[in-house]
């Protein structure tokens, strides 16, 4: 066989005449019996049919296998389309619609062939729906249906279109859209009521209503038998009873859809919006079901859970399966959640459902909700017809618990109105249906919106920026503090260390364009001060940036960026040694570069004002610790700073503050920062910081040495001494906690230490101006001096004249 | 273009199994089955690295002489199984996955039905018809 390619469509189509026509069920063979008929509904010459059955190799097998099958149905659709029979023309034939199977109406095929390459499409969909879609509604009266559908049917079809599939068989998977249906068999085929397949075909963009009539029709067969059916679909005339119909709906709906879609889809669509969709929501039904969604989601506008909703519809007593396959095609969006719309509609299926209608394998037009409007005024008012139901059925008291008996009661009305629902016309919904699938495009539910990342400002904020500006302009300290302050406040709110870290110690960091860096580092040093600091930097930025990259500070000896980087990874190290708490002190890795305030060194030993001169007086006496600064200046300067602010302030709220900090933070990085450092201090004696840390009474200068001294024994003592600090801390938490400057406190003496250093550098860059100017006025004198004597030389054998 | 579309619970027990040629299902099942085994072994090869770095397209689990399995795993080590037929040579890896990456939203799909306990069989019609759209053309 001539390898064949078949649209979905074409696919489904054939798959199903090919069901229909496995009698056997063999699944392989086609009856010939039933592939004749089949073929002579073709209306073709028999010849022609001779030809197709010579060309798809069944003459030649004696049977028709489905590949032969298939063929020969694609060679008949070409040849209902006019095209010369040829082997090659199965492929090459393009959009060749799917071989109409048609009691009659020669004339309409070549209508509907055109029609058809569009809408084998839906076709092709609409037989994978073949379950009795809408005609479930039109079942209950049947006859009214008829009635209005066949005047919908408009003009020629006659033929309930249903979709050409082999609906009987294809959908092994309804069986129960097989059940009965009240369906009455309509006076003619075209009466066939097109409404139910209305709706499924109108999402097709299917302007055949005709054919959704047919379909409606259709699956308004009960229970006959399908088999019986399609073996009467050669025989039965359109006009036959709905019983026979489906075959003769086969028949029917090719040429009934073919027809209305031929003839005039508008028309049809038009005549069809009139008919009676059953899937339809009446007024009553309406305010019933917004009744129900009341008493789930008081919000009209909001969402109902699919928890609450399985709830509530599990109530129905529907199988879970039915039910899952209703919230399938209500839940429009996907989303998890019914907004009043798709309520509505899985309510109108389950009420359906229970009335005996079989479930659409697609949502009704008329129950899709409306997320654009685009529809002809047609379409509005049948959607319209959903609103304002009036007099709902009062027996259905809008509760969930006895929801159920109300719903019960409800059915009988639901009954009642399905005759509202049959004279309606079917939606017109090819124009909807085209519009229909823009729907499908993201619906506006606000719930599924996406939610928008919180936009992190990457790059320091402007007032950070600021900031840092007023920092390296070397303003005063209060430049620095001023934020330091601000971030220590905002430091005791959270402990976003790393942002903050980054761009608050900016503030600190005196033009360091990596202050952001920088300000970790402090922060880390300071322990929670600076990690106040940083926080409190950040806080307008909130989300911090990440720090730009620390910039060089060539000018800057001491309290480099970079050195700060390096303290701060030794303390990262050491705080995590100790245990650290907070990952965002190992998040600081970059570290600042320990300040290097060996003035703040030998803070021990002196009572280190919380002010540069403090810091400088520190930095002489212990010059030797400059060199290692570096790595412990930060360390040393906070704690210095907190011993020494302490002092100033209140012994034990200097001491408190470490101790606090850490009890205050969730982690206890200030201390255990304090404890790293000082291990890192070994060399220097910030003794004023262990002592802070430690939480002694006593004058946080003397005790300093001697903790630092301890720490310096080893990191694991950390660990102790951490606890220590802990446990002083834990006593020291009663008296803290009625501090609440504390933090600030803390704060203070890292912006002091800051503040201090700030200034140092700026003395420093003064006198290395002072120097270079110094240097030039010496040259230029001694270049003056040079020339003087020169002069002297000169004038000298005058004088000696 | 797939002989056999399978999905696979996490604790490796079907959820969905279905192969077009009706007859011979058997032995799509066994096949399945036994790329469980690969499907295993390519997860805790890459199991080292973080979960999200693993890829969820699998690709071409092992190939028989006439068919090809592909698998595809989710996040929640849900596992979808393809068999497809050799001589469909046309079929390129992209195919491959965007049919997966297809059946991945229908599943997600399924998930989201609040009547759907997850454990179930998945009965969901959408869900057939996705996959027979996907299943080999007869012909």
């Amino acid at each position: 066989m001539e390898g064949l390619t078949l649209s979905d469509a074409e696919q489904k189509y054939y798959s199903d005449l090919f069901s229909y026509c496995d009698i056997e069920s063999t699944k392989k063979v086609a009856a010939n019996g039933r592939v004749l008929e089949l073929f002579r509904a073709a209306q073709l010459p028999s010849d022609v049919v001779l030809q197709i059955m010579e060309l798809c190799g069944a003459t030649r097998l004696g049977y028709f296998g489905r590949s032969q099958f298939y063929i020969a149905l694609k060679l008949v659709a070409v040849a209902q389309s006019g095209f010369p029979l040829r082997v090659e023309s199965i492929n090459t034939v393009k959009d060749l619609p799917l071989p109409r199977f048609v009691a009659s109406k020669n004339e309409q095929e070549s209508r509907h062939a055109a029609s058809y390459s569009s809408d084998s499409e839906n076709q092709g969909s609409y037989s994978g729906v073949i379950p009795p879609p809408p005609g479930r509604g039109q079942v209950k009266k049947g006859s009214v249906s008829h009635d209005t559908v066949q005047s919908r049917t408009s003009t020629d079809q006659q033929e309930p279109a249903s979709p050409v599939v082999s609906p009987q068989q294809s959908p092994p998977t309804s069986p129960h859209t097989w059940r009965k249906h009240n369906r009455h068999p309509s006076g003619g085929n075209g009466e066939r009521p097109l409404a139910g397949p209305g709706p499924f075909w109108s999402p097709f963009g299917d302007a055949q209503s005709g054919s959704a009539a047919g379909d409606a029709m259709w699956s308004g067969h009960s229970p006959p038998p399908p088999q019986e059916n399609w073996v009467s679909f050669a025989d039965t005339p359109p006009t036959s009873t709905l019983l026979t119909m489906h075959p003769a709906s086969v028949q029917d709906q090719t040429t009934v859809r073919t027809v209305a879609s031929a003839t005039t889809a508008n028309e049809i669509r038009r005549q069809s919006s009139s008919y009676d969709d059953p899937w339809k929501i009446t007024d009553e039904q309406r305010q019933y079901y917004v009744n129900q969604f009341k008493t789930i989601q008081p919000d009209l506008n909001g969402f109902i859970p699919g928890s609450a909703a399985k709830e509530f519809f599990t109530k129905s007593k529907l199988p879970i399966l039915e039910l899952s396959h209703i919230w399938e095609l209500s839940d429009f969006d996907k989303d998890g959640a019914l907004t009043l719309d798709e309520f509505c509609a899985a309510f109108h299926l389950v009420v359906a459902r229970k009335n005996g209608y079989d479930l659409p394998e697609k949502l009704p037009e008329s129950l899709m909700p409306k997320l654009i409007d685009l529809e002809d005024s047609a379409d509005v008012g049948d959607q319209t017809g959903e609103v304002g139901y009036s007099g709902s059925p009062a027996e259905a008291p809008p509760s969930k618990s006895p929801s159920m008996p109300s719903l019960n009661q409800t059915w009988p009305e639901m009954n009642q109105s399905s005759e509202q629902w049959e004279t309606f016309s079917e939606r017109s919904s090819s124009s909807q249906t085209l519009t229909q699938f823009d729907s499908n495009i993201a619906p506006a539910d606000p719930d599924t919106a996406i939610v928008h990342p919180v936009p992190i400002r990457m790059t320091p904020s402007k007032i950070h920026m600021q900031e840092m500006e007023l920092k390296r302009t070397g303003s005063d300290h209060t430049n620095p503090t001023s934020p330091l302050l601000v971030k220590t406040s905002d430091l005791s709110e959270e402990n976003k260390i790393n942002s903050s870290v980054k761009f608050a110690s900016g503030n600190t960091v005196d033009g360091y364009s990596s202050s952001d860096s920088f300000t970790s580092d402090p922060e880390q040093i300071g322990n929670n001060v600076t990690r106040q600091r940083s926080h409190s930097g950040t806080s307008p930025d909130n989300t911090a940036p990440p720090p730009p990259p620390p910039r060089p500070q060539p000018s800057h000896s001491r309290s480099s960026s970079l050195d700060m980087n390096r303290t701060f990874t030794v303390t990262t190290d050491l705080y995590i040694h100790t245990g650290q708490q907070q990952a965002g002190v190992v998040a600081h890795p970059p570290a600042v570069p320990p300040r290097p305030q060996p003035s703040q060194a030998p803070g021990p030993t002196v009572h280190r004002p919380v002010d540069a001169d403090g810091m400088i007086t520190h930095t002489s006496t212990s010059p030797q610790q400059i060199p290692e600064q570096p790595n412990f200046a930060d360390f040393s300067q906070f704690e210095v700073f907190a011993a020494s602010n302490v002092n100033e302030e209140q012994d034990d709220e200097a001491e408190k503050h470490p101790e606090v900090l850490p009890v205050e933070k969730a982690s206890d990085p200030a201390s255990s920062l304090r404890v790293a450092k000082t291990d890192s201090k070994i060399e220097e004696k910030t003794a004023a910081s262990a002592p802070a840390n430690v939480g002694k009474g006593t004058t946080p200068l003397a005790p300093p040495p001697k903790p630092v001294r301890r720490r310096l024994k080893s990191e694991d003592e950390l660990r102790p001494e951490v606890d220590e600090h802990t446990q002083k801390t834990g006593v020291l938490a009663g008296v803290l906690a009625s501090q609440p400057s504390i933090p600030r406190s803390v704060g203070k003496d890292k912006k002091a230490i800051q503040a201090s250093i700030r200034r140092n550098k700026e003395t420093n860059t003064v006198l290395a101006r002072l120097n270079s100017e110094l240097q030039q006025q010496l040259k230029d004198v001694l270049e003056e001096r040079i020339s003087l004597e020169v002069q002297l030389e000169q004038l000298r054998p005058f004088s000696h004249l | 273009m797939a002989v056999c579309v399978a999905v696979i619970a996490k604790e490796n027990y079907p959820l969905y199994i279905r192969s077009v040629p009706t007859e011979n299902e058997l032995k799509f099942h066994y096949m399945v089955h036994t790329s469980l085994d690969v499907v295993d072994e390519k997860i805790s090869a890459m199991g080292k690295a973080l979960v999200d770095q693993r890829e969820l397209y699998l690709g071409l689990l092992y190939p028989t002489e006439d068919y090809k399995v592909y698998g595809y795993v989710t996040n929640s080590k849900v596992k979808f199984v393809m068999v497809v037929d050799s001589s469909n040579t046309a079929l390129r890896d992209n195919e491959i996955r965007s049919m997966f990456r297809k059946l991945h939203n229908s599943y997600t799909d399924v998930m989201c039905n609040p009547f759907y306990n997850p454990g179930d069989r998945i009965q969901s019609r959408a869900f057939d018809s996705m996959v027979t759209s996907m299943m080999i053309q007869v012909c």
